[in-house]
């Protein structure tokens, strides 16, 4: 009987993904485990694998899709001896074998949740995505006018307050929110933070025409707009800077590289001072555990492990993959690990529960010699570590001039979530394990 | 509160007025109604109601005509003119009554007489003028007379009259209004009708299937101007295989009245022919009755002979709101009512939605039916919008052709980006009872999807509003 490969949910919170590339085409023998397609979501590219053999009869969505819905059929597999005939259409049943899993999808939520396909949907009319779940579990009433307009325009409609009858989302909601934010108008009453920007038309008539490109924003712009706006419109930002000494980490750093194993005539691992700002951020959060702490409305959710998201700048975008409970981590653990997330979120192959979630992130423009510099919160952190160049300067010490390597570290903090002396005295703690940093390795 | 004071008065007892006033009572509103002539307005005593009934008793004296058709015989089909009007009186009539047991169960008043705004919060009202429309009315049980009554609320809702063209003027004996038209003391041989409006080719259908020699004269290029394209085209087919004659870009310059007839010079064309005829229409249009009703007193702004108003009835006048026709087009029962619920809901302050005038739908009721809601293609198409259309012939109905009614359209048009239902257009039988399944679908905000996905029963004419929806994604089944 013919299998329907269905779209995988990549992870929880995936309604839909775009089918970048088929590796395999029509006609293809596929065994267990083969590669067959690439799926990209808002962060990264995915490999859908085969669960079973047979050969790849027929692919209903061509490469080059944007926003497959999840449990979509996406091509059929025949079995040994199967008429290709029996592939024109996605197979009456869906197989139970299906659907194609992707690694990250195993446990995922989503698949159980998602709705049974009962017959044969037509390829090219996908069901509606079924309504979204937000963060109180009531459920979004929309109209199917409002579903699309927002599904075009990447606005999320859970996030937007309706204006129709039971405070349903109707078109005019949807056409007054910004995409990618899905921030309800403030006309709708709904009490809503943020203001409505300027009209594309509008911005545009700035311009000459002909005097500028226009470039799609992809998944990851999107992503990125959204989610840093939604942070400075929500997330009441302060910032403490403070001046670091590095000269110690720094012989550290090349005491303990020069005891790295070998392969192959190369040291396996190199620590880098990032390395050591992970580790000294993570031991600092373990003993504040208030900051290591993101808000709900519920009430403080204070974490137990400190997972750290480093910002990975990638062409066209940014990642943060996640060092998790890098409190427990050895420094040439946590710098394997850095260098395999960072190599894997340039080629976009990061599978999201390596950049889902986390605790709190760093951003290190060090390389840059950026001199200072704040970065914004993503939440659900409560904190987001600044960190700049290292450089000599002259410095006071004892009434001495000397010179000192030294960097300028700045959080940003939620104040929903800590106040100011709380951080302050976690800066503290931050500056002594940096400029102490045996503490590392105890 | 005293007997002269309300929380809400209402100008007009027409159908933005009544239900209004009835809205007004649900929501706890103390609510009266200042009424000249006839409770119900024009719509149930000059208008949409004794007019259907017409058009009822020329439908069924088609059919006799017909009844070989249906393996039927009917010797000589003839008619009573007079029984016909009196039937259709009858009606509005009933219609009248209606209204007042409306009133009496939600206790409003009635004040009876010519109503003026004074001032903000205060109306006078003297004596009716009798007999404005015909013959002179009595006040119903119970009314209050003239004199000074105060509420914090007034709303205007006096209605709107037939458009008078220099030339034109009627004369009530040989150039008619609806008025005259609706009531003939006999019928004519020949008739002329100015206008191919929702008026003029309603009484243009009556009296050609009554056996009268009908002509058809319309300034613009399109007969049923405010209609879609394909389908005044097609209906136009279809007037014009009735026998009607049909003058489109044609202006009736003047009229010379005889003893029995009336000679029209129209130019068409830039050529000059005359038509005479016994009777002639004019149904040029309509205009708001914005005078002597104290607007000016209180500084109301009118525009183009109409109410200027938000979309919840306010005027530029605190506490001075305006419904209906006088209140700008369209010009139709429905919307005046829908407008009146608003404004007093409004004032109450419940949550209401502005009114949506591309959600008006509207009914004409020759033969075959007109009825449409939303843009149509031109429209859609001046808005820059990339369209979808979908058109289904009612020949691919079984229920049509086994009423024998094989003649329809209709037509859908959807915006091709988003699925939006942006217009629905129909001409055939029964479509005025159709047009609703895509007002609420509009409302709901449907998109092709969930129309496509909707069980429409069989047989009915309503397959054919599916079919057209699935012809404009290439999916019609049946043609």
């Amino acid at each position: 009987m013919p299998i329907n490969i269905l779209m995988p949910a990549l992870s929880p919170t995936m309604e839909r993904g775009n089918l970048a590339k088929w590796l395999k085409k029509e006609g293809d023998k596929v065994k267990s485990g083969d590669v067959l397609a690439e799926i990209e979501t808002d962060k990264a590219t995915m490999e859908v694998e085969a669960v079973d053999e047979g050969v790849l009869g027929k692919i209903l969505i061509a490469e080059g899709t944007n926003d497959v819905a999840v449990n979509e059929p996406i091509a059929v597999l025949l079995e040994e001896g199967e008429d290709a005939s029996a592939a024109s259409a996605p197979a009456a049943k869906p197989a139970e074998k299906a659907p194609a899993t992707a690694d990250a999808g195993k446990s995922s939520p989503a698949a159980a949740e998602a709705p049974e396909p009962t017959a044969a949907p037509a390829p090219a009319a996908p069901a509606p995505a079924a309504p979204k779940l937000n963060g109180l579990g009531a459920k979004v009433f929309a109209s199917p006018l409002a579903r699309r307009i927002a599904k075009e325009r990447g606005i999320d409609l859970s996030s937007i307050t309706g204006s129709g009858p039971h405070g349903r989302v109707v078109k005019k909601d949807v056409e007054n929110a910004r995409p990618g934010t899905g921030a309800g108008a403030p006309a709708s009453g709904g009490g809503q933070f943020g203001f409505p920007l300027m009209p594309d038309d509008k911005i545009r008539a700035l311009f000459e025409p002909g005097s500028y490109d226009v470039i799609p924003h992809d998944g990851m712009r999107k992503t990125i707009a959204s989610r840093m706006q939604q942070s400075k419109v929500v997330v009441p930002h302060y910032y403490l800077a403070v001046d670091v000494d590095l000269d110690a980490l720094l012989k550290m750093r090349e005491e303990m590289n020069s005891y790295a194993p070998m392969s192959d005539g190369k040291p396996v691992w190199r620590l880098s001072v990032n390395d050591f700002i992970i580790k000294a951020l993570a031991l600092t959060l373990k003993k504040h555990p208030e900051a290591n702490a993101s808000w709900t409305e519920g009430g403080m959710l204070r974490h137990k492990g400190v997972d750290i998201g480093v910002a990975v700048a990638i062409p066209d975008g940014l990642i943060t993959p996640i060092i998790r409970n890098a409190h427990e981590k050895a420094l040439p653990d946590i710098s394997m690990e850095m260098s395999s997330l960072a190599k894997r979120a340039r080629e976009r192959k990061l599978k999201p529960h390596e950049y889902q979630g986390g605790t709190t992130a760093i951003s290190n423009l060090g390389m840059y010699g950026v001199k200072h510099f704040t970065a914004v919160v993503n939440p659900p952190h409560s904190t987001i570590l600044a960190v700049a160049a290292g450089e000599k300067r002259a410095v006071v010490r004892n009434d001495q001039i000397v010179i000192a390597t030294q960097m300028t570290a700045t959080i940003s903090c939620d104040h929903r979530v800590l106040d100011g002396a709380e951080s302050a005295q976690l800066m503290q703690t931050f500056k002594g394990y940096v400029e102490k940093p045996v503490g590392l390795v105890m | 509160m005293a007997d002269n004071q309300f929380d809400i008065i209402i100008i007009g007892g027409g159908p933005g007025g009544y239900v209004a006033a009835i809205r007004a009572a649900q929501l706890g509103f103390k609510v009266a109604v200042a009424e000249r002539e006839h409770l119900g307005g024009i719509c149930s005593n000059w208008g949409c109601i004794p007019t259907k009934a017409l058009l009822r008793s020329a439908e069924v004296y088609h059919y006799f005509h017909q009844a070989k058709n249906y393996g039927l015989a009917v010797e000589k089909p003839s008619f009573d003119l007079k029984a016909i009007v009196q039937r259709s009186r009858g009606i509005a009539g009933q219609m009248n009554t209606g209204v007042q047991f409306l009133f009496k169960k939600n206790k409003i008043t009635t004040i009876w007489g010519d109503a003026k705004i004074t001032k903000v919060g205060e109306i006078t009202v003297t004596a009716p003028t009798k007999g404005v429309l015909g013959p002179p009315v009595e006040a119903p049980k119970g009314a209050l007379g003239a004199g000074t009554y105060k509420a914090a609320h007034i709303i205007v809702a006096t209605g709107a009259r037939p458009r008078v063209l220099p030339g034109l003027e009627p004369d009530k004996k040989q150039v008619w209004t609806y008025f005259e038209a609706m009531n003939p003391e006999s019928f004519p041989k020949s008739l002329l009708v100015i206008g191919s409006g929702a008026i003029g080719v309603e009484f243009a259908s009556f009296y050609k299937t009554m056996g009268a020699d009908v002509t058809v004269v319309e300034v613009l290029p399109q007969i049923l101007p405010v209609e879609d394209a394909d389908i005044a085209a097609f209906a136009r087919k279809q007037f014009e295989k009735q026998g009607i004659k049909i003058l489109t870009g044609a202006k009736v310059a003047k009229l010379d009245k005889a003893k029995d007839s009336v000679t029209a010079t129209i130019e068409v064309g830039g050529k000059t022919e005359t038509i005479t005829a016994e009777k002639v229409i004019s149904a040029v249009g309509v205009v708001g009755n914005i005078e002597n009703i104290g607007l000016e007193a209180v500084g109301v702004k009118t525009d183009r002979g109409v109410v200027v108003t938000d979309g919840y009835g306010r005027t530029n006048v605190k506490g001075i709101y305006a419904i209906g026709d006088v209140a700008g087009p369209p010009m139709l029962a429905h919307k005046a009512e829908h407008e009146g619920v608003t404004c007093v809901e409004a004032i109450k302050g419940l949550k209401v939605h502005a009114l949506d005038k591309n959600k008006v739908p509207g009914c004409t009721y020759c033969h075959p039916q007109i009825a449409s809601v939303g843009l149509t293609e031109a429209k859609a198409k001046e808005q820059g919008r990339e369209v979808k259309i979908g058109r289904f012939p009612f020949i691919g109905n079984g229920k049509a052709i086994a009423l024998g009614e094989p003649e329809g359209l209709c037509k859908t048009i959807f915006d091709a980006k988003t699925g939006e239902l942006l217009g629905a257009h129909l001409s055939g039988a029964e479509v005025t009872e159709l047009i609703q399944g895509f007002v609420v679908a509009m409302n709901c905000e449907t998109t092709e999807e969930e129309l496509m996905h909707t069980i429409f029963p069989h047989p009915t004419l309503s397959e054919t509003m599916k079919e057209s929806v699935l012809d404009a994604y290439g999916r019609v089944l049946n043609m």
